[in-house]
């Protein structure tokens, strides 16, 4: 799950209504001992499944950044005797889904079939996570397909911006590491190392599963046995110290001949687990969370026309915790927009939210949780997500006795808490209007997106845009 | 076809936008109103959700020349609010239920959408519908918008160079149809756009009789119904309903290059555009044919194109090829390719056209016909799992003059496909006279400029 979608998904958790036909979810457990958490809908004839093990960019060897995102790339390019092609033809033919990634602290994956193919699927999973063939063509192409990316990433100023708020903020700690490696490191990245990764992190112990669709908790049973079982029980995963986010105050400008200059701002955030993390995701929502009734959104785009697009989000990570946020102004007019924004940031962390935007993100962010479960491949990560974050398969239920528990005092306070700190700012472009004074706080928008599986390197002209 | 990419107004969470197919499933209805409206439902009951899309025949393609970017302005001030419901009413309303919303405009259509727990669908419609004739705008509001959508085009375009090199292939594709502006708008005429141009475009095509309102959710068709009724229907049609006739492409009788070089290009590309028919345009069986081609060509890690660029000859980090058809006059077949480090672009180009001559001399075998099919029809399946795909698919056909039994039939029209039907297709259309071929390099230097 990268951070951007972990964002979302906060927006997901922060409060749930318990939908009028509330998600049932039971608990599996296989012969084996395997866990699932599964929600049976046979509306639609297809199976989604959603799975994740600790262990992501952070476990990657020591000068071998870049190790997980390979190992994820190369685990559907071909595994027992089939090879990559024959791979890719088995999936193709059943019209099977599946997908892997890595993110700094997980490396997971996806795979969606159609029922009628059910056990076929489950067994073209097996055969990735259990015998993952990583032959050295496989191994070069995907490479070079990922050094490919790397390199039109070295140009692109929403990267750039991005790379170095992470590379800054964690100087020296394994999150500091770009999660798809870099033109250094990937090179020296030997079949044995993504061989040793696979089998360290690849565990049964470390795993987390979510099943929905058209399945139901007996025929999904031996099939979690089948597909998991043979996975050692435990990963030998290198212990991972928590940190927190360094260079507040500081703005680091970086020179881009582009039309428009991009800005990520950020700063120390909240853990999941802090009984404060609620009160932070609601006032979130009021300062900059995406909808247009953000004070940023209002402040930045709607009176002055400085941006597109200006949002914060609240990230939090196995060892750490966050706020990201970014906005793109035209070059002569990034420093007004860089402003603008400080200024709301210091004037929420010193006065909090009003009464009356709390009680709407309060019911902004309890009533849109239905939103989220609309399909089953949403449902699949978002229980995901709930495991990893171990936070109880009765969450559901529990959720909007926790936003509604948020006062306007805790909202002040812990405005105070995350706003306050100052913060790290990159600025990618000609900002000719960014004066060189110490910034106050703030974060950056999506951060790390989900490693490009096969690397395709540009798609076609018509993707949609949003 | 990036000159139908679609643009969103608002920068709000959307829900990705999966296949471009949706399948047979649900038992989709629709009727029409006295005043033309037509209304679509798409039934799904797996959640207590609705989502509620209204979607204006009208696009970047009906623009007066000159105005370019206008469709799309309009778009953006459609949230700034109606006597009845000042400033930002609709938005707040949305934001306090818990709802999303967000809008996009294409070249045949421009669309506005809510998702919203299923009991407020009939205040989304009497919010849209009041809104479909009751917008004021006032230039404090208008004069920032436009600075949003300059920003929008710098983020989109002027900040990408593949951007700008699908732009400039659109306008080389297209001789004289308006698909070849871009849905944007070219910079320079969107600095001069203002308010009465907005409104004029306005009052010209927004009317319910130029309109497709599509609910897919947990909804019924009656009580969609009697709710369209009470708002929608109480709205007059105030404007003729637009025609589209648009300035049609002569013979096209010349290959076309074009060369975007920018120092920031890291990995150069090429790709080519086709002038094809739209599902709209096709003679019956083509469109889906050329469906089946774009599969079997480009789709996936075992496609003609990647399989023989990448694996077998090594000489690609990527290819594939694409066929998007969803358009009222004409539609694109795309190829594309990136050379690995140290090939020459051109040996990719000339990689791609073996293969395309390939399937136009021999044809695609009768395995590869069965797995193109059984892929596509599958992606109609799991479509169903998204009422916004499910949504967007019916909402996009019928804004390009396709009907609700177009889009069901869609998966056996699929299966009736032969593989001599395929090729056929392939000879048809893959002519270089009618193609734009576009090199996405860092510098003109000799060794990688293309005539």
């Amino acid at each position: 799950m990268n951070a951007f979608a972990r964002a979302l998904l906060a927006l997901a958790l922060a409060a749930i209504a318990v939908p009028a036909r509330a998600t049932t979810i039971q608990r599996v457990v296989s012969p084996g001992g395997i866990e699932a958490w599964l929600v049976r809908e046979t509306a639609v004839p297809l199976i989604a499944v959603d799975f994740a093990f600790v262990g992501g960019s952070v476990q990657d060897p020591p000068g071998k950044g870049g190790t997980a995102n390979l190992v994820a790339s190369l685990l559907d390019q071909g595994a027992g005797n089939l090879d990559s092609q024959a791979f890719a033809d088995a999936l193709d033919r059943k019209a099977i889904e599946m997908n892997f990634y890595a993110d700094r602290d997980h490396l997971g994956g996806a795979l969606r079939t159609l029922t009628e193919n059910r056990d076929e699927a489950f067994d073209m999973l097996r055969l990735a996570l259990t015998a993952p063939r990583f032959d050295a063509a496989d191994v070069e192409l995907n490479r070079a397909q990922i050094l490919s990316m790397l390199r039109r990433r070295s140009t692109s100023p929403v990267d750039i911006a991005n790379r170095r708020w992470w590379q800054t903020a964690f100087a020296g700690q394994p999150y500091g590491r770009p999660v798809s490696g870099t033109r250094e490191t990937l090179p020296d990245i030997t079949i044995d190392d993504l061989k040793s990764y696979w089998h360290r992190v690849l565990a049964r112990q470390n795993l987390k599963i979510a099943v929905v669709g058209d399945i139901d908790a007996e025929t999904l049973k031996p099939l979690l046995d089948r597909v998991f079982g043979a996975l050692p029980a435990k990963p030998d995963l290198v212990p991972v110290a928590n940190v927190v986010p360094r260079g507040l105050g500081r703005r680091i400008d970086i020179s881009l001949d582009v039309p428009q200059a991009v800005v990520d701002f950020g700063g120390p955030g909240i853990a999941r687990k802090d009984p404060d993390f609620m009160a932070a995701y609601v006032i979130n929502h009021i300062l900059g969370g995406g909808s247009s009734d953000s004070r940023l959104y209002q402040e930045v785009r709607e009176k002055r026309g400085l941006a597109y697009s200006v949002s914060n989000s609240l990230i939090w990570l196995d060892h750490s915790a966050l706020f990201l946020g970014g906005t793109a102004s035209r070059a002569d007019r990034a420093g007004e927009t860089l402003d603008v924004i400080e200024k709301q940031i210091h004037r929420f962390a010193e006065q909090g939210p009003t009464a009356a935007e709390l009680a709407e993100a309060k019911n902004y962010v309890t009533s849109s949780f239905a939103l989220n479960l609309d399909t089953s491949t949403k449902i699949a990560s978002l229980l995901v997500q709930l495991q990893l974050d171990d936070l109880g398969i009765d969450y559901f239920q529990q959720r909007t006795a926790s936003i509604d528990a948020v006062t306007l005092d805790d909202a002040k306070r812990v405005a105070k808490r995350l706003f306050d700190n100052g913060m790290l700012v990159t600025v990618v472009g000609k900002p000719e209007g960014v004066a060189s004074a110490a910034v106050a706080s703030g974060p950056a928008v999506s951060s790390q997106r989900r490693a490009p599986l096969t690397g395709p390197p540009i798609g076609p002209a018509n993707s949609e845009l949003r | 076809m990036s000159s139908k990419m679609l643009l969103l107004a608002a920068a709000l969470a959307a829900a990705a936008i999966g296949p471009a197919h949706a399948a047979a499933g649900p038992e989709v209805a629709s009727f029409v109103l006295s005043n033309g409206l037509e209304v679509v439902v798409i039934p799904d009951h797996r959640a207590p959700v609705v989502t509620h899309m209204i979607w204006y025949k009208v696009g970047a393609a009906d623009e007066t020349p000159g105005k370019s970017g206008l469709a799309h302005f309009l778009e953006h001030l459609m949230f700034k609010g109606t006597a009845k419901n000042p400033g930002a009413t609709f938005a707040q309303d949305v934001a306090e239920i818990g709802g999303q919303e967000n809008a996009f405009t294409g070249s045949d259509y421009t669309g506005f959408y809510q998702r919203v727990p299923r009991a407020h669908l009939k205040e989304m419609m009497a919010f849209e519908a009041d809104r479909m004739t009751g917008l004021v705008l006032s230039d404090d509001v208008v004069e920032p918008e436009l600075k949003v959508v300059l920003e929008e085009q710098n983020m989109r375009i002027a900040n990408n160079p593949g951007a700008r090199l699908s732009e400039q292939m659109d306008a080389a594709l297209y001789l004289n149809h308006p698909y070849g502006r871009p849905a944007i708008g070219w910079r320079p005429e969107i600095e001069k756009l203002d308010r009465e141009d907005a409104l004029a475009f306005y009052r010209r095509f927004y009317s319910p009789n130029n309109a497709i309102v599509v609910v897919a959710g947990d909804v019924t068709f009656d009580e969609v119904k009697a709710d369209a009724e009470a708002t929608y229907g109480k709205v007059a049609d105030r404007a003729p309903t637009n025609l589209r006739r648009r300035p049609m492409e002569p013979p096209q009788e010349a290959s076309r290059a074009v060369t975007l070089a920018d120092p920031r290009v890291e990995q150069p590309s090429v790709s080519r555009e086709y002038l094809v028919p739209s599902e709209t345009t096709a003679k019956p069986g083509e469109s889906e044919a050329l469906d089946v081609l774009a599969h079997v060509l480009g789709t996936g890690a075992d496609c003609r194109l990647y399989r023989t660029l990448v694996v077998d000859k090594g000489i690609a980090l990527n290819a594939g090829a694409y066929y998007s058809g969803t358009a009222l006059d004409y539609a694109e077949f795309g190829v594309y390719g990136a050379p690995k480090p140290g090939v020459a672009l051109h040996d990719v180009e000339a990689g791609i056209d073996g293969v395309l001559n390939a399937v136009i001399d021999r044809g695609i075998t009768a395995d590869e016909l069965d797995r193109a099919k059984t892929r596509l029809i599958a992606d109609a399946v799991y479509a169903q799992d998204n009422q916004v795909t499910l949504a967007r698919w019916y909402g996009s056909a019928l804004a390009t003059g396709q009907t609700v039994d177009m889009v069901r039939s869609w998966p056996d029209r699929i299966r009736a496909v032969t593989a001599d039907a395929v090729q056929q297709a392939a000879r048809s259309w893959l002519d270089r006279r009618r193609s734009v071929t576009g090199y996405l390099v860092p510098s003109l230097q000799p060794q990688e400029s293309h005539s």
